[in-house]
Order: structure tokens, then sequence, then C-alpha cells
């Protein structure tokens, strides 16, 4: 799995890391679902259409998984799997995606919130790498 | 990373790491800790944390952290920091996404002979009233009008709908309804979070405790509150849900601008800030208001159904039942205060994240009551282990901007936890104790193990020897809920 939880006293934390950017939204998601004890495989498909713009690529990303949690506590609904359609990155950054969800039948634990804290996209022998740190 | 050389000793229970520590602090670091807890922190990040709080613009006296501190995100767990007004910084970071976090101590006059063989219902009907768990619906559907009316007036919502009295109002902080809150600072998604879940207790740490008073310390100041040896209270803490949550993510994404907008340079984007005269800070510092109004109706209707649980378990069956508010404080909050620094009497908006408003006696908004022993701070501990009810001191209005600690504080990850800890095995061991258990979750209850957190009772000596709080009853759990 390209990603591992790291010990943090209060919350969850997580260091993920991918090829690019794309990959490491795609990682990120299925590192959410691991975190929370979520499988959204059952049921019946629901797609859901995000379009976002940050101004760099640390907000993008939580921008991109604040929708997740707000999907996940507001609508009842997991990620299955992710489609990104556009991913811009000169000037501000431009995603939109299509995520394929489904109704989350057992969760362990929502996470309430992405934070900054020491958020940073890394380059590094893995591709990208970044250390979220998420509020539960 | 700061190490025990870094830190200089005031008394056994209080340290500084001076400005001088990292260039860019621009006010030291005030530790309210014994030996033993503050080394306890050096393994995490906690005082990295407030050296990083510690660079905020317009700060006055100093970062002050108490004992039950732990690493959190950007600004430490047991966080206080106050910038001047209108000049200095909000930021919402420094305050939490749980906005209005907090604990409400409702006193009944059961004791606990009559109450023991009755406590298996009172957890069962408690868990049954007051909705826990992931995302959880309330007791109380709200219309989008409604919701506004709920941001504006807090508690006093709950009164005009008969949800609350006069003296459960008057025994909450600021009355249950901060001025200044702007419902239209609100964003429609944290509005619609907001509305599905008033009434309810979420997940996490949050929680509802039946107590009984174990002992008495302070008999003038506990009878001012309704607290009597032997006899059973109750605990909620909780805050604002997702609102809060949400509230705090919107702010915390736009100003991530805002801070270049004003040429502020922080060490942590979680930091980011406004100055509060700007339109993002006054925007920010409306949106805060109003969530932590919800919170304050939030938990005046837990209180509600805790009463209703209450009642069905024991009219008939015991004398005095009824539950009493004996206060209702935050703990995560921003707040315009008046505060004497370094001899100057300032306005400054004092920030706690993790820390309990611990207002001494004589300090203004006090009911009358509570006017000569000071406020009761609530300082709840993990399942399993005492809470306490203290009162703030005139030392701490002098040494801590009028802030106490607010628990237990975490010692161990989450992961960890969840590793080490079986829910189910913890349950029965709670139960051999006699504490009745009803919880949604079982992961979710092994990582809020007793053992994941710091010993209260070590936190509370040290906030009463260093004179920042004085002793009034410990609590011992009877019944947790938690979601």
């Amino acid at each position: 799995m390209p990603f591992e939880e790291l010990a943090h006293t209060a919350d969850w934390a997580v260091r993920v890391w991918s090829d690019d950017l794309q990959g490491l939204l795609a990682e990120s998601v299925r590192a959410v679902n691991a975190l929370s004890g979520l499988n959204p495989a059952a049921g019946p498909r629901l797609n859901r259409r995000l379009e976002l713009q940050a101004e760099d690529a640390e907000s993008l990303l939580v921008a991109f998984l604040s929708e997740i949690v707000y999907l996940m506590e507001q609508e009842n609904l997991g990620v299955r799997s992710l489609h990104i359609t556009r991913l811009e990155g000169d000037g501000p950054f431009r995603l939109e995606a299509e995520l394929e969800c489904a109704a989350v039948q057992a969760v362990h634990k929502l996470i309430k919130a992405v934070t900054y804290h020491n958020l940073q996209i890394r380059p590094t022998e893995r591709g990208l790498e970044v250390e979220i740190v998420f509020d539960v | 990373m700061v190490g025990l050389q870094d830190l200089l000793r005031i008394s056994d229970y209080e340290w500084e790491i001076p400005q001088s520590f990292r260039h860019d602090m621009r006010v030291p670091v005030r530790i309210f800790a014994d030996r033993r807890l503050l080394e306890q922190v050096l393994g995490d990040k906690s005082l990295e944390q407030a050296v990083n709080a510690a660079t905020l613009p317009g700060l006055v006296g100093a970062v002050v952290v108490m004992p039950d501190m732990h690493q959190g995100y950007g600004f430490p767990i047991g966080g206080v920091a106050a910038t001047e007004y209108p000049r200095g910084v909000v930021s919402p970071g420094a305050i939490g996404y749980d906005i209005n976090c907090g604990v409400r101590l409702l006193a009944s006059g059961v004791d606990l002979e009559a109450a023991e063989p009755h406590l298996d219902r009172l957890a069962t009907l408690l868990n049954l009233y007051c909705p826990s768990g992931v995302g959880k619906e309330g007791t109380v559907r709200v219309t989008v009008a409604e919701l506004e009316r709920v941001l504006r007036e807090g508690a006093r919502w709950a009164l005009k709908q008969g949800y609350a009295d006069e003296a459960d109002l008057a025994r909450t902080e600021e009355g249950g309804c901060l001025d200044g809150a702007n419902p239209a600072a609100v964003s429609e998604r944290a509005k619609a979070r907001g509305r599905e879940q008033i009434g309810s207790l979420g997940a996490g740490n949050h929680f509802i405790e039946v107590d009984v008073v174990e002992q008495v310390f302070d008999a003038r100041a506990a009878a001012a509150m309704g607290l009597r040896a032997g006899c059973l209270c109750v605990q909620i803490h909780c805050g604002s849900r997702g609102l809060g949550h949400q509230v705090c993510t919107d702010y915390v994404q736009s100003f991530q601008s805002a801070v270049r907008r004003y040429n502020i340079s922080l060490p942590d984007r979680e930091l980011v800030c406004a100055p509060m005269d700007s339109p993002e800070g006054q925007a920010y510092l409306g949106a805060m208001r109003a969530v932590a109004n919800f919170a304050f109706a939030n938990r005046q209707l837990l209180a509600q159904s805790a009463r209703r649980a209450f009642e069905e378990t024991f009219a008939g069956k015991a004398t005095d039942w009824h539950l009493r508010q004996v206060y209702d404080i935050a703990h995560n909050m921003g707040k315009v205060e008046s505060h004497d620094v370094n001899g100057k009497r300032v306005k400054v908006c004092v920030h706690r994240k993790g820390a309990t408003r611990a207002f001494g006696p004589g300090a203004p908004g006090l009911p009358p009551e509570y006017r000569e022993i000071g406020q009761p701070v609530l300082v709840p501990g993990s399942m399993g282990t005492a809470s306490w009810v203290l009162v703030g001191t005139e030392q701490s209005m002098l040494r801590s901007f009028g802030s106490s600690c607010h628990g237990a504080g975490r010692v161990m990850s989450r992961a960890k936890a969840k590793h080490e800890i079986r829910g189910e095995e913890l349950r029965r061991d709670l139960e051999k104790q006699g504490i009745q258990v009803r919880a949604g979750s079982m992961p979710g209850l092994a990582e809020e193990a007793p053992q994941a957190y710091k010993d209260v009772d070590a936190v509370v000596e040290t906030v009463c020897a260093a004179g920042i709080a004085r002793k009034v009853a410990r609590l011992r759990p009877l019944a947790v809920i938690k979601g």
C-alpha cells in the first residue's frame, strides 16, 4: 500500500506517496478509507462530480479530501474509485473528477477535518510524498 | 525540537521557553507542568507547536501551556494565546475545529446507594435519548430559519423553545450566547451539517458520563454548586459537531491567502490568521461566535435528554432526581477579554484550545453564587478515572489569562491504542470496576482507553500547586456513553 499510518498523540496522521499528483490524490482517498475502517464496495453505485480550484497543490489536496470527508459525513457516501478528468497546475491548480461512490455500510470512525499542519508535497525517490494530519 | 535544557525552571510547576529560543518568537512560552508531566511531552511536538504559536502577530504576555498539553496540529492542545484586540490576529487553527467544544456538569440529589440498582437502565436510557456516534442525527430537526436563530441566540433559543430554564443559562459561560454572532459568515455547507446534527453527541472523545461525587475538598464552593458527597451528577462533553469543523475548514482555507495579503509569515500553515480588525478577521469572529452559540444550544438539548433519562429512571424510586446545572464551559474558543499584562489593563482575544476559562473570584460575568468562589472549572478524566471540579483563582487571572487545564490529556497515539487495546476487553474491565459502558464502536472505545491518557490527578495537582485553580470536588465514573 502506498500509504502508512503515522503516530500522532491526538489525531490521525498518514504518509502517502505516489508517482505524481494524480496518484497522490487517489492514494489519499484509499488512506482515508483505510483509517476510517470503511469499505464502500457493496451496494448500488452513485456518481458525484467534483470541480475544485486551489492556489497550490497542498491546498488542492486539502480541498479534495475535505470533499471526501463531507460526502462521508453528510451523504453517507464512501468513494470507491476516482477518475480524474482534468488536473492543471500552471497558475492556480484545477481539478475535475468523477467519483464513484457507494453508501457507507459501517465505519469505525469518521475523519472530521483535513488539516494543513506541516503539509508539504515533496519530491522523493518514491515520486511525490506527503504527510497529512486529520482531525478526528 | 525543544529539550529540557532549553527550559528555564520558574518553580516545580512552572517553566519557560524564553523568547530567545528561536528568532521568530514574539513572546516566551510559559508551561505549567511538574517534571514528570513535562518529560512526558518532550517525546511529541507539543512544545514545538507552542513555540510556533509564539510567532503569531500581536501576541501579548506569553503563550501559556497547561499540564494536560499534547500534540495537536498547528497549535498545541492545552494552549492559551492572547492577541491584542483589535490589531492583533485571530487564528482559527488556534481555536480548533470543534469550536466551543466544552463540558457541562449537572448535579442531582440522588444518592449512590439508591441509584445503584438502576444504573444499567440509566445508561441505556441516556444512550437512547442522546444520539451518539459517527454522523448521527440529532434529537431536534430545525428549519433553515430556526438554525439562524440558534446561531444568533445559542442557549437562549433553547430557552424559548422550552429546552432550558433560566438557571441553566445563568450557569453557562456568557449565558450561553456570544454577542457578535454573524450567521451570514457561516457557509451553507456548514449550516447543512449543523441542521442535521443539533442535539447529538457525536463520536471521538465526546461522551456523557454519570459520576458520583466521591470527595469534597471545598465545602463552601461545593455547596454553592449543589454538589454533595455521594450524589450523582452528569458530565456532557461535546461541541459544535460538523458545523464547527466546516467553519474552521472554510476559514483555514480562506486565510491561506489572507496571510499573504497582510504580509504575515508563519512556520505552519495551520496557524494562518488575519488581523481582527480586517474584513477576514471580522468574518471569522462572527462565524466562530455563531458556531459557539450552536454548541451551547447543542449541550443544552443533550442536558434535557439527560434529564429525561434521569426522570424515567428515578421518578418514584429515588428523591431529588432533577438535574440542576452546575456550569457549562468551553475549552476551544476565542474570547475578547480584558487582562492585566505587565501592570497594564489590555483588551485581548484569548485563544484557548484544549484549555478551560478559569476566572477567579470577582471576575465579571459570573453568576452571583459563584462571584466569591470563582468560576467552576470542569476537568473530565478518561473513562475509568476520576474527573475534577475546580475553581479559578486570582492567580489564574494574572498568570494564565484566566485559564486552566481541560482534561487528562492524551499521552498515547490513537494508532498505538488501537493496536494494544481491545475495545471489548476494555469494556469488560470497566464493567468489572462497576462502570456501565455504552459505546457505538469498539475500536473507537479502545482509542479512548484510560491508559491512552495522562494521570488526571497529576494534572490537577499541578494546576492547583501552581495556584491557577483550586480543588472543589473529585468525581468517580459510574456510566459512560460514547459514540
